[in-house]
């Protein structure tokens, strides 16, 4: 066959939107420093925005998980138990005991394997759906860990120097939690878009009838996706203690709906299939953000779930809306036998 | 014309589910640069026979074997290795993923570090499509493609696979003429590079116009295997139902009564305008026409689906509101859609429900439905249209086509309409099957129901209708007798020209 010379590829319509998407969370996002800057110049003080980047950055690892999950078409809503184990399980390790921090940190994301293996292999063989499972085993992480703690917790001095100079130390001028972050992100990024492996997961989301007449290991990869957002959600509990210091049974409690809506708000659709960990890590910046500009502009704390809450309907809402037009503008963009 | 050994031999397999022997002992081969037409009623095996060569089920028993080495199919990934593609019914898509994507799932071209090879990628797609002739955007997402073009993504894919073997289930049943036709040169430029084709469809013209060979099943076995030059279209359908037909279209004679329907200057900008006509108890009116020139908006305009601008439609002298499918079914009239899966049935809901769904007020008791009323019900109506099914609690979707139709037909019937409108009845169920449907509708009509059919089979419009009336681009263009109406002036007056037949 001969080669038919051809246009350089264009962006897809799909591409654009997401883009489109993207760009709507950082103007969001600017819409928001800006006014908080005006009312209060402090908020982009080094202090303030190494705070929210620490913050961000164990959010954005446990959503770059989550949306693994998510693009499957599955949920993991037990990322916030898991983070509370692997942070107590590095704790009590770490307790008078001085170790270098990558043993550590393979630790917690070993813990976080385990969890996520669990989930993965219950969703799979339970046929059960993955929502109803981590709802499950939400709670029973839980209560190991609470089990295992008996009400004791470890402190920032009974922990080594060394692994709280790792949660405070830079590289010029950033913080290391959030180099970890952003390498997480752009590995995962990557295998996403451009490995076969990641392209399976899209397809197993948009499709999961046509992914297994495809030829897809759609076991092998849900069980797949489970392990990345549990060992994620491990390698979260190890930044977590390493922040701040003191882990008590409860780390992490609550955490799993900021995930989720952070993975929401960042244009991950829940239905799977689409969406980029991009998107996700924006969320969880722009959540971040919302959290301590409300604070600094000394609105009521309580404010800020009624915000996230609105953000994640707006975020939906204009999923939906772009989507009825672009399935309108699809359908009228036949074939034609030339 | 085939020669040699065969590509791909089935070799007396077998396949229960539960106590059910879907297929039993069947054998047949599959040459190189040769259609091979798979046929028979609906549950006769084909799907099956297809799902093992998918390595969606294995054989209990038998083997298939690959150019003289059995094949170990047990996953889909295994058939797709081993050069089988399967075109499906309802095509498989990523409606997410790019066209491209699509095409490409599984075998995307590596660049460096094994990352995908996006520009070659779409490159391939491209290519594909200019030899299949079609231009469709290989950026563009699958999303709103149409069924037309699903199926020539799925061709494409077939096509990169470099598949030795492709196996396509009834993909002409959503399809026009035009796509049909198109859909044809690429199986044939398939064929003629040496693909060995499997085609199932229930359309004997296709199948006498693609393929060089037929297999015949019947009851989950293999009747008979034959050239399709030596055989007629008679003997193959006495093969497949194993029994005489009698008349496919036992039209039986009746004295209309009085009018039952009656549509005056009925409009929808821009699909239909000025639409009129009476259909009288008794009768049996089909409204026939090209796909797209606005038969199906009718009905459903009457029936109150979709609005209506201006005209009026009464039921017994009666007017309907616009857009009120409640009092339409309570003044007795009855629509089976077209599109039985999205229209007409719903999917995941057990048979019986869906036999009373329309009636779950009338049969409730103080607002609630009972178990055994409605058993009761569905039971008895299942039973008047022979459907076969497991138990009457088994998913509407685990039926095969045929039944399902049977099921919304046993639906709308028990709901004793006065006027019964159908929207192809017989779309995509087989030969048997659609006997029955006919017989089922003279039969209603000599009962003194007034039946609308919209058809865009000529056979059965010709051979049910008291009087045909004609669509052309959304008028009523000609009304035609029984003792008038043939293919030529049907035809004639749905294209506006001379039919070239």
């Amino acid at each position: 066959m001969t080669a038919v010379d051809l246009p350089a590829p264009r962006r897809s319509s799909l591409d654009v939107v997401l883009r489109a998407r993207e760009l709507g969370i950082v103007l969001a996002l600017v819409l928001l420093v800006a006014v908080t800057t005006i009312s209060n110049p402090r908020f982009v003080s080094g202090q303030s925005i190494r705070d929210i980047l620490l913050g961000t950055a164990i959010l954005a690892v446990l959503a770059v998980g989550q949306a693994v999950v998510v693009i499957t078409r599955n949920i993991d809503l037990s990322v916030g138990s898991v983070l509370g184990l692997s942070a107590f399980t590095v704790g009590t390790l770490l307790q008078n005991n001085n170790l270098p921090v990558l043993p550590v940190l393979l630790a917690g994301a070993g813990v976080g394997v385990v969890c996520g293996a669990v989930n993965g292999v219950l969703v799979r063989y339970g046929n059960v759906p993955a929502l109803v499972v981590t709802l499950g085993t939400l709670y029973v992480f839980r209560g190991i860990t609470y089990f295992w703690a008996g009400g004791s917790q470890i402190n920032a001095d009974e922990l080594p120097a060394a692994f709280l100079d790792f949660g405070t130390a830079t590289l010029v001028g950033v913080p290391y939690l959030v180099l970890l972050a952003v390498l997480v992100l752009v590995v995962t990024g990557v295998v996403l878009r451009n490995y076969r492996m990641g392209r399976e997961l899209y397809a197993m989301g948009s499709s999961p009838q046509a992914a297994r007449l495809a030829g897809i290991a759609v076991g092998r990869r849900t069980v797949g996706a489970f392990v990345v957002s549990g060992a994620l959600a491990g390698l979260a509990g190890v930044l977590f203690a390493a922040r701040f210091g003191t882990i008590d049974a409860a780390a992490g409690t609550g955490y799993e709906l900021n995930v989720v809506a952070a993975v929401v708000v960042g244009g991950v659709a829940v239905f799977g299939g689409s969406g980029t960990v991009w998107g996700a890590a924006l969320g969880a910046l722009l959540l971040t953000t919302i959290g301590s500009a409300l604070a600094v502009l000394e609105i009521n704390q309580f404010w800020q779930q009624a915000i996230v809450g609105g953000l994640i309907l707006l975020a939906i809402g204009a999923d939906r809306l772009v989507a009825v037009r672009v399935a309108a503008g699809l359908k009228k963009r036949g074939s034609h036998v030339s | 014309m085939a020669a040699g050994t065969p590509v791909l031999r089935v070799r007396a397999v077998s396949k229960s589910f539960g106590a059910v022997a879907a297929v039993r002992e069947v054998s047949f081969d599959l040459y190189g640069g040769e259609a091979h037409a798979l046929v028979g009623e609906n549950g006769a095996g084909k799907s099956t026979i297809v799902k093992m060569l998918a390595g969606v089920h294995r054989p209990d028993s038998g083997t298939i074997e690959l150019n003289g080495v059995p094949a170990e199919l047990h996953t889909p990934a295994d058939a797709k290795a081993a050069g089988i593609a399967v075109i499906y019914q309802e095509p498989t898509l990523f409606p997410d993923l790019t066209v491209a994507e699509n095409i490409a799932m599984g075998r995307q071209p590596l660049g460096r570090f094994k990352t995908i090879d996006r520009a070659a990628m779409v490159r391939q797609a491209a290519q594909l499509f200019t030899r299949l002739g079609v231009s469709i955007d290989p950026n563009r997402p699958a999303r709103g493609l149409s069924i037309a073009d699903q199926q020539l993504v799925e061709i494409a894919k077939a096509l990169s696979a470099d598949a030795r073997v492709v196996v396509m289930d009834e993909p002409t049943a959503a399809l026009t003429g035009v796509e049909v036709e198109r859909l044809f040169a690429v199986a044939r430029s398939l064929r003629d590079d040496g693909a060995a084709l499997m085609f199932i469809s229930h359309r004997f013209e296709e199948i006498t116009a693609l393929c060089e060979r037929v297999t015949i099943m019947r009851d989950g076995r293999h009747v008979s295997t034959e050239l399709l030059a030596g055989i007629t279209v008679d003997e193959m359908v006495r093969k497949m139902v194993g029994r005489d037909l009698g008349a496919l279209f036992p039209k039986q004679d009746v004295t209309p009564g009085a009018v039952a329907l009656s549509v005056r200057d009925l409009s929808r900008d821009p699909v239909f305008k000025d639409v009129s006509f009476d259909v009288r108890a008794g009768e049996i009116v089909a409204l026939a026409g090209l796909i797209g020139s606005g038969r199906s908006e009718v009905v459903q305009s009457i029936f109150g689906v979709d609005p209506r601008d201006s005209g009026t439609v009464e039921i017994a002298g009666k007017a309907l509101r616009p857009s009120s499918p409640k009092q339409a079914m309570a003044a007795g009239v009855a629509l089976v859609p077209e599109d039985r899966r999205q229209q007409g049935l719903v999917m995941e809901l057990s048979i019986e429900r869906n036999v009373t769904l329309p009636r779950s007020r009338s049969l409730s008791r103080l607002g609630f439905l009972t178990g055994g009323r409605e058993r009761r019900s569905a039971r008895e109506w299942t039973e008047r249209l022979t459907t076969k099914y497991g138990r009457l609690s088994d998913e509407v979707g685990t039926l095969s086509g045929g039944n399902q139709q049977k099921v919304v037909l046993a639906k709308w019937l028990a709901t004793k309409p006065t006027v019964l409108i159908v929207d192809e009845p017989t779309r995509g169920i087989d030969v048997g099957t659609k006997a029955e449907v006919h017989r089922l509708m003279s039969r209603l009509a000599a009962e003194g129901v007034a039946v609308l059919m919209v058809s865009s089979e000529l056979p059965e419009v010709l051979g049910m209708a008291d009087r045909v009336l004609v669509m052309r681009e959304g008028r009523l263009v000609a009304e035609l007798d029984r003792s008038e109406a043939t293919e030529e002036s049907v035809m004639f007056a749905a294209t506006g020209q001379e039919a070239s037949l």
